[in-house]
């Protein structure tokens, strides 16, 4: 199914248009990794709904990304449950391991690391977001495997897939 | 002896299915309520059960829903808060992910209750899982007719819709939660109009979190008398705690209404970690005023926590030992709401910005005299001035640790560094 379709699909659930453009912006971000200018446009377009009220959202809301961001984006979690197990010092194992600061991506493109509130999974703190899955109890070990894992799963990715994680003109 | 019922199914294998839910006796609360009772004789039952929202505020459930207009020219809508943005608390993600059916039968019932044909179930955007789990539930529901046209052979129809969140914790709020479910940056509100006369879409709607649905079928099929008959007569039923933070056995409890917080931390979730005492506990998510260690024979109830200055909240409870700096807590919790504010009110976004600043300072050992009269002020001209509880939550967590732990603050700020480090 095309995005357009998916879009308005999504968009049949709601009396209004405007009600849309968030589920739209997920399915476009999905397709697109990040959500530049012309994708907010196009969003705009297949609701035809004001594009700036696609824009005022994708702004607003922490889990749009308007700059792209890498193949794994890592979000830790230093909310406070997850500070009182650690966060911190996990924090500054992942800089060191990925030789990137918070808020950077490695210069392959294939990770950028986060630090988010809450990802309301206390129970398991400290936790951290890689793409759809959360991963628990994490201490440096578990840290170090999963980037081993994250790595294995970019070698055995297709071209297509790295080449999506890289912005267009780069 | 008391019998969890929220969690029945969360740790049974394919607790998530259908045919699971069906055979601890699923679904027929709904089947009864459509055979046996009218819609208001359900907002009555509800009414008598004395259910108070488990969201946060408390305010009773069944009254909300009576303040839905019995004629409307709009369709009605139900909303699910399953957004559960507060600090320590994961209880909806659970039900959500282990047990879908119970909200979505809570729905089902609810929507009669109120007159409405349409759900929408606001899920947070990080809950990936949960959003799988539910669509899942759905459509095996759709399919069986308990969601759909002529529900069980009745005239009853009813559509559940997932609204997928973007990640900010403003959407907790009820009428900034209708915002966003219009497409809208999420700000609040000003009431009123209460939701339940204007709500989604100008119509009458109401908004009900996840575990407050779904007490709904236990209600239906036990009855107001069990529910009365758990915790406190003013606070009654069964409640999810959630526990994190430094503790033996962080995890979602069910227990009564009421339990003794020192029970809930010490006897349920193990205690402190080895070698290490308890030094405060925050009992209902980073909104909630934390309460020092020699608090900790309070109530878990609406009502106990108000009267010594704290909250229930979302019940998140949070357990901070003897190894942590309270300054750096206080911080981190201000720091929360400061990203959090949605901006539209100055004393909430100006201000949270401006305690930050200073906390941080007094955190590296840069604190300056009368910083804490500054807080202190900060703390007046935020709490009750803002639209949403968003800047009265950040205000009532840093008061609160300026009162039991201000030694911490003088020190940081006397000897130029974190005692901590």
């Amino acid at each position: 199914m095309s995005m357009r379709e998916k879009i308005k699909q999504a968009a049949a659930r709601y009396p209004d248009q405007r009600s849309a453009i968030m589920p739209a912006l997920l399915i476009a971000q999905k397709e697109h990794g990040h959500l530049p200018g012309p994708v907010l446009e196009e969003v705009a377009d297949i609701l035809g709904v004001e594009r700036i009220w696609v824009y005022e959202l994708a702004t607003f809301y922490t889990l749009f990304h308007t700059e792209p961001v890498g193949m794994f984006h890592l979000q830790l979690c230093d909310n406070v449950s997850c500070m009182l197990c650690g966060s911190e010092a996990l924090l500054k194992h992942l800089e060191t391991a990925l030789g990137i600061n918070k808020g950077e991506t490695t210069p392959d493109r294939l990770f950028t690391l986060s630090t988010v509130e809450c990802l309301g999974a206390c129970e398991m703190a400290p936790v951290m977001q890689v793409g759809d899955d959360y991963h628990g109890n994490l201490d440096n070990g578990r840290i170090d495997a999963l980037l081993a894992a994250l790595r294995r799963e970019a070698g055995q990715a297709t071209g297509a897939d790295l080449a999506a994680a890289v912005p267009p003109g780069e | 002896m008391f019998e969890p019922v929220l969690l029945r199914n969360v740790d049974v294998p394919d607790g998530h299915l259908l045919s699971t839910y069906e055979a601890g006796g699923g679904y027929k609360a709904l089947a009864k309520v459509l055979r046996e009772h009218t819609p208001d004789e359900v907002v009555e039952l509800v009414k008598q059960s004395n259910l108070r929202g488990r969201g946060g505020a408390g305010f009773p459930t069944g009254m909300k829903w009576g303040f839905v207009p019995k004629r409307a020219d709009k369709p009605k809508y139900l909303c699910c808060n399953a957004d559960e943005g507060e600090p320590g608390t994961f209880k909806d993600r659970i039900i959500m992910e282990r047990d879908p059916h119970q909200l979505i039968e809570g729905l089902a019932v609810s929507a009669y209750a109120i007159g409405a044909e349409t759900a929408y179930v606001y899920v947070r955007g990080e809950y990936v899982a949960a959003i799988r789990r539910l669509e899942q539930a759905i459509a095996e529901a759709h399919e069986k007719g308990y969601l759909g046209e002529n529900i069980l052979g009745s005239d009853f129809k009813f559509a559940v819709h997932i609204h997928c969140g973007a990640g900010a914790y403003i959407c907790g709020e009820e009428t900034a939660m209708l915002e966003s479910l219009e497409g809208k940056r999420a700000q609040p509100r000003l009431k009123p109009p209460f939701p339940a006369v204007a709500g989604l879409y100008a119509s009458p709607t109401v908004i009900n979190n996840v575990e407050t649905l779904a007490c709904v079928p236990h209600i239906v099929m036990r009855g107001a008398h069990w529910f009365r008959a758990i915790g406190p007569d003013k606070s009654p039923g069964p409640k999810l705690y959630c526990i994190s933070g430094q503790v033996r056995k962080p995890g979602l409890y069910e227990l009564p209404m009421g339990i003794p917080l020192r029970e809930l931390v010490e006897n349920h979730a193990g205690g402190p970690l080895p070698g290490r005492r308890i030094k405060a506990v925050i009992p209902g998510g980073v909104s909630a005023p934390l309460i020092p260690e020699s608090g900790l024979e309070v109530g878990m109830d609406f009502d106990s926590l108000a009267a010594v200055g704290s909250m229930l909240g979302s019940a998140g409870v949070i357990v901070i030992d003897d190894s942590t700096c309270m300054v750096k807590v206080a911080t981190r919790i201000v720091e929360f709401f400061h990203h959090e504010s949605c901006g539209k009110c100055t004393p909430c976004r100006e201000g949270l910005n401006w305690a930050v600043k200073v906390l941080r300072r007094i955190e590296a050992g840069e604190g300056a005299p009368g910083d804490l009269e500054q807080l202190e002020r900060l703390c007046k001209g935020i709490f009750g001035n803002t639209f949403c509880a968003l800047g009265d939550g950040a205000a009532m967590g840093l008061r609160a640790a300026l009162e039991h732990f201000r030694y911490e603050f003088v020190a940081h700020i006397e000897e130029r560094r974190c005692p901590f480090h």
